[in-house]
C-alpha cells in the first residue's frame, strides 16, 4: 500500500516536472509557434508533392532551384521581416526592385563598371527606404500611404531609365547566376548564396544587436520604446532603408536571373513577399516573428508555384492556394495572440 | 532622514510653463528635488504633477522655465536625453514590452556586449541580479507578457535600477501592488534613498506618503501650492491644500448611501447561475431600483469578470438573466445597451475615452449612438446636456472644446461617466470608475453616483478600495477566487468585517 502510494507520487511528480518544463517552453517561446506551424507545412507540402507525383519531387535538384528561383524573393521578405516587426508596411519594394534593375542595366549598358553599377543599384533602393522611412517617422505619414508613394516613385523611375527591357552582358553580373557550384546532385549559385547570407546577416542583426533588439521593441510598443530611452526614430527609418536597400539587392539577384532588366519586372512582387512573410510567422501587428520563419514563408510560396507547374495547371491556382493559407495564418497569428492575452 | 537644506539640489525646476491647447497645464511651477529624499508630488487629478513629471524627464517641451540637473542648465527633448542626465522613470501604466522577455525588457538598450553582437547570457545573468536585489525571483527568459500588471511593475523597477539612476521617479507605482509587493517597494526606496539616490514619488494612498516620504510638494490647479518637510503637514492640512476647500463631502456621501431599499418587487436585473468555464463560477446577482451593489474582492477574483459576463462582453456559457423580470438573451453589449445596462470599464484609457475627440463629442458619442446615427441630435440639446454634466461633475477645465487626451485622468473619468449618464441607463456597472484618480475627482465622482441611485438609478460598484465601496452600497457581493462566497448588508459591516470575510468567509465549511 505504502509502495503504491510512493509510485503514484513519483509518477505524479513526473507528470508535474513534465508539464512545468512544458509550462516553461510555453511562456518562453510560445511566439515561435507560428512559425513551427509554417514549417510544418512545408514538410506537409513536400510529402503531397512526393505523393502525387510519385516519387519524383524531393530531390535534390527540386530543392536547390527552390532557393535559386526565388533568391530576389528571399531577399526582399528579409527587408520587409524589418519593416513588418516594427509594426509597419513596405509596399514599394517590387517597383524599388524593378527601378534598381534598369539603373544598373542602364549603367552598365553605358559601359560603366560593375563596381559602379551594383553600388547604385543598392544606394538607389536605399534612397527610396530613406524618403519612406523619414515621412513614416517624422512627417506621421501612416506607412501604407508613405510606401504606396515609393511605390509611385519607383515604378515612374524605372520607365524614365527606359520604356523597353535592357539587355545586360556583363560578365560579372552573368557569372552570379550563370555559376552553378556543385555538392553531389545539390547545386548553388552565387546568387542563392547572397540570398542566404542576407538572411544570416538579418538574423544576427535582428537576435544580437541592439538596433535589431529596439525594432522588436518597437513593434511591441512604441510609446514604451521610446520612455524607455530607446533610439527609436534612428531603427524606425532604419528599417524602411533595410528594405529599401535589400530591394535594390533584389533587382540585383533578378537581373542576373533573368539576364535583362525590364521595367514591369516585380508588379505585386511586393504583395508575394508579404505573403511569405505572414505565412512565415510575423505578426502584421509588428514585435513578433523571425527572420528564418520569412525564409520558410518564401520556400512554401516557391514550393506552391514548383507544385503548379509540375502538375500543369493553371497559374490562377497560386494565387487562390496562397491566399488560403494566408487567411489561414492570420486566423492562426489571431488566436496566439488572443490566447497570450487571454493568459495574463 | 535627510531633510539638510544645505545639500545642494540634484534637479532645480524654476518658473515652468506649459500650454496645452486650451489648457494652461503648469503655471511657473517650482521644484527642488535633494539628494537622498524622498519627495511626494501631492496634488488633485489635473494638478499638474503628471505633466510637471514629463516636463522633467523630457516627454514634453517646456514654454517657458528653466531645468537643471546637478546645478546644469538642461533641455532634454527626448526620453533618452533624461535618462542620459540620471534620470529614471516608472510610470503608472507599465510602459515595457510586452512581447518581448523579462530579461530583455530589464536590460533594452544596456545589454552588456561581446564583440559585436549581444551576450544574452550575461543580459540574463544581469537581469536575474537586478531582480533579485529586489527580492524577485523569475524566469528572465519568459515573455513579460505571462507575467501579472504587477510582476510587471516590479519589473519597471529593476530596469529603473539598471540605469544606475541619481534620480529616480516613481508615478503611482503602487496602484497595482498589494500590501506585502508594496512593502517590499518601500525597503528598496529606502534603501535607495540611504545610498543617496532622489526619490519623486507620487500615490494616491496618503497613508504610503505619510509612510515614505521626507518632503511633500503640492501643486493645484497647474500651480504650485507649497513645498513642506512632512512632518509640518498633518493629513488634513495637506487634503486641504490639495483641493482647496474642507471636504466633508465624503461623509455626506456615506450618510446619504445609508439607506434602506425596497426588495420586495422585481430586481433591475437579475442573474442566476451567470458563470464561463476558467473565468468564473455560477454566481447569483440581482440589482433593485435605487440599490447600489457593490462587488468586493481581491485583485484578479472575478469581479470584473461577473459584470463582463452580465453585460455580454464576455459570453457567458450558463446562466440566465432578467431585466424587469423578463427573460433577455444578452450575448452581445449592444443587447446590454437596448435594455439599457450601460458598463463604464476599468481600462478608461482602452476601452473608454477618445482621446482624440473633445469632451463634448466624447460624452455626446453614447447617446447619439443609442439614437441611431441617422437621426442627430439637435446641437443645441447636445450643447445643454454637455454643459449640465460638466457642471454636474466638475470636469477641469469645463471646456467642452478642450480634446480628452489633454485632460488628467480624473477628468476623462468624469467625461466616460457623463457619456453613460447621457443614455439615461437603468442600471450603470462601474468597474473601478475612481482608480488612480485623487480625493477630489473621486467626491465628485461618488457624490453624482448616490445622488443619481437616490433618484431610482440601479448601480453595481466595483472598486479595490474596500472603505469606497461599504461608503457606497447598501450590499456587498465578495468574490473569492473567481466565485461567489455571499453577500453582506453595508449597514452592518465595518471595515475589518469585510476585510475578514473576504479572507476567512466559506473555509469553514470546506473543511
Amino acid at each position: 500500500m505504502a509502495a503504491m502510494t510512493t509510485t503514484t507520487a513519483r509518477a505524479g511528480g513526473r507528470a508535474d516536472r513534465a508539464s512545468s518544463r512544458v509550462q516553461t517552453f510555453l511562456s518562453r517561446h510560445g511566439g515561435m509557434m507560428p512559425t513551427f506551424a509554417a514549417a510544418l507545412i512545408l514538410v506537409l507540402l513536400f510529402i503531397g508533392a512526393e505523393a502525387f507525383l510519385r516519387g519524383d519531387f524531393i530531390k535534390p535538384l527540386t530543392i536547390s532551384n527552390l532557393l535559386i528561383n526565388n533568391a530576389y524573393l528571399l531577399v526582399l521578405a528579409v527587408g520587409m521581416t524589418f519593416v513588418i516587426l516594427t509594426g509597419g508596411i513596405d509596399l514599394s519594394v517590387g517597383s524599388v526592385m524593378a527601378f534598381t534593375g534598369m539603373l544598373g542595366a542602364k549603367l552598365l549598358a553605358d559601359g560603366l563598371p560593375v563596381a559602379i553599377a551594383i553600388p547604385a543599384m543598392l544606394l538607389g533602393g536605399a534612397a527610396i527606404g530613406l524618403f519612406i522611412g523619414i515621412l513614416v517617422q517624422y512627417f506621421g505619414v501612416q506607412p501604407f500611404i508613405a510606401s504606396l508613394a515609393g511605390l509611385f516613385l519607383g515604378r515612374g523611375l524605372a520607365f524614365i531609365v527606359s520604356l523597353n527591357s535592357i539587355k545586360v552582358e556583363d560578365p560579372a553580373v552573368l557569372w552570379l547566376q550563370s555559376t552553378r557550384w556543385k555538392l553531389g546532385d545539390w547545386v548553388v549559385t552565387p546568387t542563392g548564396i547572397i540570398a542566404l547570407a542576407t538572411v544570416a546577416i538579418a538574423a544576427f542583426v535582428l537576435h544580437l544587436t541592439r538596433f535589431g533588439r529596439t525594432i522588436y521593441a518597437i513593434g511591441g510598443s512604441e510609446q514604451s520604446a521610446r520612455l524607455m530611452g530607446l533610439k527609436v526614430g534612428r531603427a524606425k527609418v532604419g528599417a524602411y532603408v533595410i528594405s529599401g536597400t535589400c530591394a535594390g539587392l533584389a533587382g540585383l539577384l533578378l537581373t542576373a536571373y533573368a539576364n535583362s532588366s525590364y521595367p514591369r519586372n516585380g508588379i505585386g512582387t511586393e504583395l508575394d513577399a508579404i505573403a511569405a512573410v505572414v505565412i512565415g510567422g510575423t505578426l502584421l501587428t509588428g514585435g513578433r516573428g523571425y527572420v528564418l520563419g520569412s525564409m520558410i514563408g518564401v520556400f512554401v510560396y516557391g514550393t506552391i508555384k514548383t507544385i503548379i507547374n509540375f502538375m500543369g495547371a493553371e497559374q490562377a491556382w497560386m494565387q487562390i492556394i496562397v491566399g488560403a493559407l494566408l487567411l489561414l495564418f492570420i486566423v492562426v497569428q489571431r488566436a496566439i495572440v488572443a490566447r497570450a492575452e487571454g493568459r495574463r | 532622514m535627510n531633510a539638510d537644506t544645505e545639500v545642494p539640489p540634484i534637479v532645480e525646476m524654476r518658473g515652468i510653463t506649459i500650454r496645452f491647447p486650451g489648457v494652461l497645464a503648469l503655471d511657473d511651477v517650482d521644484f527642488t528635488l535633494r539628494p537622498g529624499e524622498v519627495h511626494s508630488l501631492m496634488g488633485e487629478n489635473g494638478a499638474g504633477k503628471s505633466t510637471l513629471i514629463k516636463a522633467l524627464t523630457g516627454v514634453y517641451g517646456i514654454d517657458s522655465g528653466s531645468i537643471s540637473i546637478a546645478g546644469e542648465r538642461q533641455t532634454f527633448s527626448t526620453a533618452s536625453d533624461a535618462q542620459d542626465a540620471g534620470i529614471s522613470t516608472v510610470y503608472q501604466e507599465v510602459n515595457l514590452c510586452t512581447n518581448l522577455t523579462v530579461g530583455e525588457n530589464i536590460m533594452l538598450g544596456h545589454e552588456p556586449r561581446r564583440g559585436t553582437g549581444i551576450d544574452w547570457r550575461a543580459t540574463h545573468a544581469e537581469a536575474a541580479r537586478h531582480l533579485a536585489s529586489l527580492g524577485l525571483e523569475l524566469d528572465t527568459r519568459s515573455m513579460l507578457a505571462h507575467h501579472s500588471i504587477a510582476i510587471q511593475q516590479l519589473v519597471a523597477i529593476s530596469r529603473a535600477m539598471v540605469l544606475d539612476a541619481k534620480v529616480l521617479i516613481l508615478d503611482e507605482p503602487t496602484s497595482s501592488l498589494d500590501r506585502g509587493e508594496v512593502e517590499q517597494l518601500f525597503g528598496i526606496m529606502r534603501d535607495l534613498r540611504d545610498k543617496g539616490v532622489a526619490i519623486l514619488f507620487v500615490s494616491h494612498f496618503l497613508d504610503q506618503v505619510y509612510e515614505i516620504s521626507d518632503r511633500i510638494t503640492v501643486l493645484r490647479n497647474g500651480a504650485l501650492v507649497g513645498e513642506y518637510p512632512v512632518a509640518e503637514l498633518p493629513r488634513d492640512a495637506l487634503v486641504t491644500k490639495m483641493i482647496g476647500r474642507e471636504l466633508a463631502d465624503l461623509a455626506a456621501i456615506a450618510s446619504s448611501s445609508h439607506r434602506d431599499i425596497d426588495r420586495s418587487g422585481t430586481p433591475v436585473v437579475k442573474a442566476t447561475g451567470l458563470g464561463r468555464r476558467g473565468v468564473l463560477e455560477p454566481a447569483d446577482l440581482e440589482v433593485y431600483e435605487g440599490e447600489v451593489v457593490g462587488i468586493a474582492g481581491l485583485l484578479g477574483s472575478g469581479r470584473t469578470e461577473l459584470v463582463r459576463l452580465l453585460y455580454g462582453a464576455d459570453r457567458a456559457d450558463e446562466g440566465t438573466v432578467e431585466v424587469h423580470g423578463e427573460h433577455v438573451r444578452l450575448h452581445q453589449p449592444r443587447h446590454a445597451i437596448d435594455h439599457r445596462i450601460s458598463l463604464s470599464s476599468e481600462n478608461r484609457r482602452e476601452e473608454g475615452v477618445v482621446a482624440d475627440l473633445t469632451v463634448a463629442e466624447n460624452i455626446v458619442l453614447g447617446m447619439q449612438a443609442r439614437q441611431g446615427w441617422l437621426r442627430k441630435i439637435p446641437k443645441k440639446d447636445q450643447d445643454a446636456v454637455v454643459q449640465e454634466y460638466i457642471d454636474a461633475l466638475g470636469v477641469r477645465p469645463a471646456n467642452p472644446h478642450a480634446l480628452v487626451g489633454n485632460l488628467s485622468g480624473g477628468n476623462q473619468q468624469k467625461v466616460l461617466l457623463a457619456r453613460w449618464l447621457a443614455t439615461a441607463p437603468e442600471l450603470l456597472v462601474l468597474d473601478e470608475p475612481t482608480r488612480g484618480i485623487d480625493v477630489g475627482a473621486k467626491a465628485d465622482i461618488q457624490r453624482k453616483v448616490a445622488e443619481l441611485s437616490a433618484q431610482g438609478l440601479a448601480v453595481i460598484f466595483i472598486s479595490s478600495e474596500l472603505e469606497e465601496v461599504l461608503r457606497m452600497a447598501q450590499r456587498v457581493v465578495v468574490l473569492r477566487d473567481r466565485k461567489k462566497i455571499g453577500e453582506l448588508e453595508a449597514s452592518t459591516t465595518d471595515l475589518d468585517g469585510l476585510i475578514d470575510y473576504i479572507a476567512n468567509a466559506g473555509e469553514g465549511s470546506a473543511a
